[in-house]
């Protein structure tokens, strides 16, 4: 699908998922609805399609061309299949995802990934705020699934994680891993601080400098291990002690921040 | 004015005793009549169920703490707010919330299935404003609150010094105060003692500070609303709500009623209604034993007529809870560690707000949803046991179609018990197992609008088809002759109705919003000579312990919503 109209906001793209273009003609597709604002359009007053949807979902791949840096929800809550998109794209990219993958060349804006339960996420270019974090307020935040961010990223990633990994490849802000439940987040680059506020179980990996580490936090041990296919060693700390704990078989389980040596 | 004629439907009025046959209602002006003109717009019920609008007695809709839950829950509207409900010509309102609907969403969801009259379970005085606001807003409905009296602190010093008149002087005060119906009581001296952290969790544990006892407080407020002859009985949410055993502290609770007699000129006849008994309902030591106490609480409510409770059906949903329990809502928090909100109101009362998930494959919540429809089975008199869910603290208002579709149908009940994980462990825990009775439309019909209304002494008015009542009429597509078999079909009727009427004007056709006719706050106003020493109390109270200015503190004339007065005469 291609891009031949610019909306004047910003364009709501909740319909583009292979799970609902699977077994449409090119005609129903473009009939597939579509918000800017509070006015619903259709996919077709925006786009042109090409090619053939699959009959399922699995089978679908979806090739998104021009510029959508103002397009939001792509993938959203889509379970198989494939979507690329050739641009930068706007907020809530795969919100909601249960499967397939999606890859953006180019930025994408926050929220990605929100309360993603299975998948594939890349963006090749950075990340904004909300990496794979919950619907605001929601207890229950992303709970599978893998996104990776060739660059950077912003704060609050992996807010109320319960599993799932989150890769970062560059630096990241503030908040990672607020009130998580379980969940994996790797930050390859430097971190400002606040990792593993008031979390309860989650690992998180940071192979560069966390500036600012939060005080519930005690080092318990050194240990080697590997991650995203290479191994080092780190100092592991446990925590967020001020926190609830919980128990397994009897023994406390605690939130695990690792640092690179 | 206008007039409607409603033909050929299968009437089901426990007031007036009609139990099915087929029969014309007449409205006029907004009120039933014998008969009108050949002038009158006709509605065609062939087939269909006819019974008054329906009249919920206790539900968490307006107000001040529903709105601290709309607040602290964005979750609860996701992916389930898109509809746009309302006339268009008003432009259409946004109705969200699953649990905790918005004001628009409560009036037309209400509305929907049939109920024209709810009655706000609890209003912090300090706060009625707010109540008020939220009735403007809410669309079609109309509504009443009950002002908390259980942890007020004017209350427990005059119960305390047997100052019986004063005692009422000051509830008639309050009621005109806050345009409030009647007296409820919620955890009586708890939540006061929650100030300090502590809690009352059985009828005789002394307030700190105040030195009165729950068993007090409820006995002077029983005396005090029959004294006044208030139009609703004291309406009791008891102490040690939600803990397994706690089946002895109602009925302690119940108890307290037994020397009483109901006096007042409305038709009530019981001096105390408990509200979603199932929570009070509890047997066992811990969660690990725990199991139902409906037997025990039913044999005693069969026996005393002196008592009327609804039920407080768990809805197996994901829902919030909402409560003047303050410290049951910390322990709430504490068990199952999601998000709390906590409320003090200065002198009067306290609040609490958490989320919480009725899990079907949790033994526990299997158990709870047995005990609430095991009470209504267990019941000899549905006129004094009513269908509600504690909206929302045991399930949103909108599964009512679904706890009716459960009394009505063994086989529903069944299915359900099929989806849970523990079912065996469920079934050996409680009783719904063993119990085949199904409900029929006439017990329906008193569950959901007869025995509410006559519990609330509005039977004139609401919940009845007698000539001289508002012309509140729901039409169902259900054939009383030739019920479906299909236990789903039951509940999709009662979801969406043919038409609600309201004072004759149709405002719900087919499950659509066709209408938003004018709506009332009911309240009442006790017309007494005024007494001296409560008005210095007053006065004393707000200058030595009240944030606020007394000029400050009653309602203003402009926030009451279409007032209503329910009159009554004390010499």
């Amino acid at each position: 699908m291609t891009l031949v109209q610019e909306p004047e906001l910003f364009l709501e793209c909740y319909s583009v998922t292979p799970d609902l273009f699977a077994g449409k003609s090119l005609a129903e597709i473009a009939d597939l609805p579509a918000h800017e604002g509070k006015i619903q359009w259709k996919l077709g007053d925006f786009f042109k399609f090409e090619g053939k949807a699959g009959e399922t979902a699995a089978d679908t791949k979806i090739v998104v061309n021009g510029n959508v840096r103002r397009m939001k929800r792509f993938g959203q809550q889509m379970t198989a299949g494939e979507i690329i998109i050739n641009s930068d794209a706007d907020m809530y990219i795969g919100g909601w995802m249960k499967g397939g993958k999606i890859t953006v060349k180019g930025n994408a804006d926050s929220f990605l990934g929100i309360a993603m339960e299975g998948g594939e996420i890349l963006i090749e270019g950075d990340a904004q705020n909300h990496v794979g974090s919950a619907y605001r307020g929601d207890w229950r935040g992303m709970s599978g699934g893998l996104i990776r961010v060739k660059g950077k990223a912003g704060n609050d990633i992996g807010t109320a994680m319960t599993g799932g990994t989150i890769i970062i490849e560059g630096d990241a802000f503030i908040h990672v891993l607020t009130h998580a439940e379980g969940g994996t987040v790797i930050i390859k680059g430097d971190v400002e601080g606040r990792v593993g506020g008031q979390m309860v179980k989650g690992d998180a990996y940071i192979l560069g400098n966390l500036l600012y580490p939060l005080p519930g936090f005690k080092k318990v041990a050194t240990v080697e291990k590997e991650v995203d296919g290479a191994t080092y060693t780190f100092d592991q700390f446990i925590g967020d002690l001020g926190e609830r704990k919980e128990k397994k078989k009897g023994e406390i389980i605690y939130g695990n921040i690792f640092l690179k040596k | 004015m206008s007039e409607l004629l409603i033909k050929n439907g299968y009437i089901f009025d426990p007031i007036s005793g009609i139990k099915g046959d087929k029969a014309d209602i007449a409205i006029k002006d907004g009120k039933i009549v014998d008969k009108v003109s050949s002038k009158a717009q006709v509605i065609d019920a062939s087939g269909k169920t006819v019974m008054s609008g329906g009249v919920d007695i206790h539900t968490h809709v307006s107000g001040p703490k529903v709105n601290t839950g709309r607040m602290m829950r964005p979750e609860d509207k996701f992916f389930r707010g898109s509809y746009r409900g309302g006339i268009i010509k008003q432009g259409k309102r946004m109705e969200m919330g699953f649990s905790i609907p918005s004001t628009y969403k409560t009036g037309y969801a209400y509305a929907r299935m049939g109920y024209t009259f709810t009655n706000e379970a609890a209003m912090p005085p300090l706060l009625a404003p707010h109540v008020h606001e939220e009735f403007r807003d809410t669309p079609i409905l109309d509504q009443a609150a009950m002002p908390v009296f259980g942890n007020n602190w004017f209350c427990f010093e005059y119960i305390k010094n047997k100052e019986l008149e004063n005692n009422a002087a000051y509830v008639a005060w309050l009621l005109n105060a806050t345009k409030g119906i009647g007296i409820k009581v919620v955890n009586p001296g708890g939540t006061e003692a929650w100030a300090w952290g502590e809690n009352c969790t059985t009828i005789n544990d002394p307030v700190p500070y105040f030195d009165i006892t729950p068993a007090e407080i409820v006995k002077g407020l029983i005396e005090t609303n029959e004294y006044l002859g208030l139009p609703h009985s004291v309406h009791i949410h008891g102490n040690n709500l939600g803990n397994p055993g706690n089946y002895k502290d109602t009925l302690d609770t119940l108890r307290l009623a037994e020397s009483y007699k109901a006096k007042n000129k409305f038709g009530r006849e019981q001096v105390l209604h408990n509200t979603h008994i199932q929570f009070h309902s509890y047997k066992g030591t811990s969660w690990a034993d725990f199991e139902s106490g409906a037997k025990e609480i039913m044999d005693y409510v069969n026996a005393n007529k002196n008592i009327t409770c609804d039920i407080g059906q768990v809805t197996l949903d994901e829902t919030t809870t909402m409560t003047a329990d303050g410290p049951f809502e910390y322990h709430l928090n504490q068990l199952n560690h999601i998000k709390w909100a906590n409320v003090d109101v200065e002198l009067e009362t306290g609040s609490g707000v958490v989320p919480y998930i009725y899990d079907k494959n949790i033994k526990v919540c299997g158990i709870q949803w047995a005990i609430g429809l095991e009470l209504a089975l267990y019941a000899k008199d549905l006129m004094r046991v009513h269908i509600t869910t504690d909206h929302p603290n045991a399930g949103p208002f909108t599964r009512y179609p679904c706890v009716i579709k459960w009394l009505m149908s063994e086989k529903a009940r069944k299915a359900t018990l099929d989806t849970m994980k523990w079912k065996d462990k469920v079934i050996a825990a409680s009783n719904i197992a063993s119990m085949d009775r199904e409900l029929g439309l006439y017990e329906i019909a008193m569950m959901t609008r007869a025995g509410p209304a006559k519990a609330l002494g509005l039977a004139a008015i609401y919940g009845s088809l007698v000539k001289g009542a508002d012309g509140n009429v729901a039409i169902y597509n259900l054939d009383a002759n030739d019920l479906p078999s299909d236990p789903e079909l039951i509940e999709a009727a009662f979801q969406n109705t043919a038409y609600t009427i309201k004072e004759g004007v149709v405002v719900v056709k087919d499950g659509e919003i066709i209408a938003e006719p004018h709506k009332y706050t009911l309240w009442t106003k006790v017309n007494m000579p005024e007494n001296a020493q409560v008005m210095h109390d007053i006065k004393e109270k707000f200058t030595k312990n009240y944030t606020v200015n007394l000029e400050n503190y009653a309602v203003f004339d402009e926030h009451v919503h279409n007032p209503r007065a329910i009159e009554l005469d004390v010499a």
